[in-house]
């Protein structure tokens, strides 16, 4: 891809405060970028929010940490690039972590969705993780007219 | 999140107002446990006609208590869905298990009648 015509890099704490403030920043950038409708700006936010929940109680298991948020626009393509960055415990399987339903934590009522919800609501979905050296989750969103 | 809780007869009525995520699934699941620790409730309505957003951190706090009220008998209704809220309870299924309606009346009256 070439330079992205706007963009946003940020790190913030793992506190679950900044759930909020992580979708809610995503899309203050895309709309300053596009003409998003309602449903798939709702769906952008619902995706950045399960990807940052998952590094604030998975990756540092609520501890302290720092999570990366990366947004990219690229206005030729008319496509929004997300990506959430964590220095955490990383996952030991990807395809069963992105099984639908799956989680490790039913102790703390998850659901199991949120990798399902990321692929589904987004276009693309890319996640790079190893134990021990954190968690990478790119999306993708293409804007389209209403 | 704002939670306002009110008891109509048998029914514990839980309004939502704000965002639930996992940053607010706690206060909910904590508020609603503790009004059911009463003993005085059959049934559960969710309303959530102020909800702004939801995760699948709500799903999951909401699961747990269809989960309690069920096993003791009772039903579970939720009611007022806004857009994204709707979305996402039919993206995950939870739609075909917790009843949803456009109001509170129609939900109450599902809930403490029989009417579907």
């Amino acid at each position: 891809m070439p330079a992205p015509s706007n963009f946003v890099r940020m790190s913030f704490p793992a506190s679950s405060l900044n759930e909020k403030f992580a979708r809610t920043s995503v899309a203050a950038l895309a709309q300053v970028c596009a003409d998003w409708n309602y449903q798939d700006l709702a769906d952008v936010m619902t995706a950045v929010s399960e990807a940052v929940t998952n590094a604030i109680i998975h990756a540092y298991l609520r501890k302290d940490g720092v999570v990366e948020l990366e947004v990219n626009w690229y206005e030729e393509e008319a496509a929004l690039e997300i990506v959430v960055r964590d220095h955490g415990v990383g996952i030991k399987d990807v395809g069963q972590a992105r099984e639908p339903l799956f989680t490790t934590r039913p102790d703390l009522e998850r659901s199991g969705l949120g990798f399902s919800i990321m692929e589904s609501f987004m276009d693309e979905l890319q996640v790079e993780s190893s134990p021990g050296t954190g968690t990478s989750v790119r999306m993708v969103k293409h804007w389209h007219a209403t | 999140m704002e939670i306002t809780t009110e008891s109509k007869r048998n029914v514990l009525i839980v309004t939502l107002a704000g965002d639930l995520d996992e940053h607010t699934a706690g206060d909910l699941r904590v508020t609603v446990e503790r009004e059911l620790d009463k003993g005085i409730h059959e049934h559960l309505l969710l309303n959530l006609s102020g909800l702004e957003f939801m995760d699948s951190s709500g799903l999951g706090v909401i699961l747990g208590r269809y989960r309690r009220i069920n096993q003791a008998g009772g039903r579970v209704a939720v009611c007022d869905l806004t857009p994204q809220v709707a979305r996402i309870f039919e993206f995950s299924g939870l739609a075909r298990i917790i009843r949803t309606y456009p109001t509170e009346k129609a939900a109450m009256a599902y809930l403490q009648g029989g009417a579907s």
